[in-house]
């Protein structure tokens, strides 16, 4: 009789674990509408970011001055800019630089609020204190600000964006790990590493981190949005990405207020470009969030 | 400091550093710096060579205004939609709202900006005929406040519909979790209109979240100022920031930095005054 449910249990098991990862996906959508659809753009757009030079049309760096201020139509779909570049190929280059400084801040800037957010917890006392109160202070400055504040020190250029977006991310990720982290101190196979002599760095990195990847890849999954909208306003504000790399916010500098009245689409299509972007990221996170951690829901 | 490829002489900086007070030890500059800030001497700005408080007092008031003006286009767009929301849970109009609130997150504002730049133009052309765009040189509203409302109108919507996405979202979930309370069910049950309910009862207990949130980012406008200001060509501190930056006026930059983060402090502290007020079970001794 045992072992008959012991078969059955694991043929359970077995099926379960047959569900291929499509049902698995089927599931999460149908449970996550609106996640399904950020996670929709948010591949759209890695494959418009991958594949930027079979996708668009034209070279974004082209200069054709026989063809400047071209209307959207046939032979440039979404019209060309006061340089005579193709917008729709500048577009497509565009999420590249969106994409690789949206992750890479996001994720570096993540991990290091990872790491000192855990620390912060497993050390406690004195350490703990002071740490938090240095993060109060980068917490007190609006993201744009304290980026603004960074590329005034660095200068502008796409590497340097990252750094300051990167920096105004790591305190906002250290203070939710460490919320999380303070709880899994208290749990006592953190003890039972320390009494076996393990060193500090194996116990934050190899038992603690891992026990915190909840709030890590929601902090993560909520940053990339916020990287790009950061990014895009870096870039209009001309201290983010330089010409000619191209790049959504930059493309709404200089021309698009400039051509506003008799051509409009400078305008409009980078900044949809950026608004669906963004869109996209934050439906994705919030159902990361829902899924991974419903307590922290806010809406 | 003479950019690339640039010579200087030798003296002529470090007389440049002894006119800046640079070749004075770190902790000296640095006690000088914090105690000129105590009582708002904030140096002079490395590019026009004006004390900073003078390059701060032209353009704070318009800066100030739009503030104030972006909050409450935000509380006025907030606070109805939020409740709505709350109230018809799950039905479309709630998601059409929380749609309405996403998108204001994701919209960078100095789109925004420009979008209603194109649609004043568009409409006005349709409607009267001739384009129309705000007018670009500021007037005080206590000069003409019909010219100044119609000049700042719109770059206070642009910078309030972002600051109403984040209350909108707060006022529905706070709303949604006072519902739920017993009081709420009291209340039903001795048949009181929904109205009521809602207005007395329901509303009152869920701003003590709404206002957190709408002082954290009253204080944070600075940053949506920055972009906005831009976009409307305005001559607020939002635009000196951008400046400053690009010019490489030090300085200038430290002392507007340190001046966000002084109103982040005020208006937390206000924050928490008015607390007290919204919950008399607060009280601060």
């Amino acid at each position: 009789m045992a072992a008959t449910d012991v078969t059955s249990v694991s043929e359970i098991d077995e099926l379960r674990s047959q569900k291929n990862i499509f049902q698995k996906f089927a599931e999460l959508f149908r449970k996550q509408p609106l996640g399904a659809v950020g996670f929709a753009v948010v591949i759209a757009m890695i494959i418009m970011a991958i594949f930027a030079n079979i996708i668009s049309p034209y070279d974004p760096e082209l200069n054709d001055f026989a063809a400047m201020l071209v209307a959207p139509g046939a032979d440039y779909w979404l019209g060309t800019d006061q340089f005579g570049r193709d917008i729709l190929s500048r577009l497509v280059y565009g999420a590249r630089t969106a994409l690789f400084v949206g992750f890479a801040a996001s994720f570096v800037g993540a991990s290091c609020g990872l790491v000192l957010g855990v620390m912060s917890a497993y050390f406690g006392g004195t350490f703990d204190l002071i740490f938090q109160r240095v993060m109060d202070v980068f917490m007190s400055f609006p993201l744009i600000i304290m980026a603004l504040a960074i590329v005034s020190i660095f200068g502008p250029s796409t590497q340097n964006v990252i750094i300051a977006i990167t920096i105004p991310f790591i305190p906002r990720c250290a203070r939710v790990v460490r919320s999380n982290a303070l709880a899994i101190r208290e749990i006592p196979y953190v003890d039972a590493a320390r009494a076996l002599g393990f060193g500090h760095a194996r116990i934050i990195l190899r038992h603690m981190a891992p026990n915190v990847m909840a709030p890590f890849l929601i902090m993560l999954t909520s940053f990339v949005g916020q990287a790009i909208l950061t990014e895009a306003s870096l870039s209009y504000l001309g201290l983010g990405v330089q010409e000619p790399t191209p790049a959504w916010g930059l493309m709404l500098q200089g021309g698009a207020e400039e051509y506003i009245e008799s051509e409009p689409w400078i305008a409009i299509f980078p900044g949809v470009a950026i608004s669906m972007a963004v869109f996209g990221f934050n439906l994705f996170g919030d159902s990361v969030r829902d899924v991974l951690d419903p307590r922290l829901r806010t809406q | 400091m003479a950019g690339e490829g640039g010579y200087v002489d030798e003296q002529a900086i470090k007389d440049c550093q002894h006119d800046l007070g640079m070749d004075r030890p770190k902790f000296v500059q640095f006690v000088d710096f914090i105690t000129g800030f105590m009582v708002f001497d904030l140096g002079e700005s490395m590019w026009t060579g004006k004390a900073i408080t003078h390059e701060l007092g032209l353009r704070f008031q318009l800066s100030l205004q739009i503030a104030i003006m972006a909050t409450l286009v935000a509380v006025v767009i907030a606070i109805p939609l939020g409740t709505i929301s709350a109230i018809r849970q799950d039905t479309w109009l709630d998601y059409a709202v929380r749609t309405f609130s996403i998108a204001g997150i994701a919209i960078p504002s100095f789109w925004l900006g420009i979008m209603i730049i194109l649609g004043l133009l568009i409409s006005t052309q349709a409607w009267f005929g001739e384009p129309w765009m705000p007018p670009i040189e500021y007037v005080s509203p206590l000069e003409d406040p019909v010219a100044n409302l119609v000049q700042l109108i719109w770059p206070a919507v642009a910078t309030g519909y972002r600051y109403s996405a984040v209350a909108t979202r707060m006022t529905r979930s706070a709303l949604l979790e006072v519902l739920r309370e017993d009081y709420v069910r009291t209340a039903k049950a001795k048949g009181l209109i929904e109205r009521i309910i809602i207005n007395r009862h329901a509303l009152k207990n869920s701003m003590l979240p709404v206002v957190t949130v709408i002082g954290i980012e009253f204080a944070f406008l600075m940053g949506g100022l920055v972009v906005t200001e831009q976009v409307f060509n305005l001559n607020g501190v939002g635009k000196l920031f951008v400046e400053s930056v690009q010019n490489h006026d030090y300085t200038m930059t430290q002392a507007l930095v340190m001046l966000v983060a002084l109103v982040f402090v005020v208006t937390n502290f206000v924050v928490d005054l008015f607390y007290a007020m919204l919950d008399p079970r607060i009280r601060y001794s």
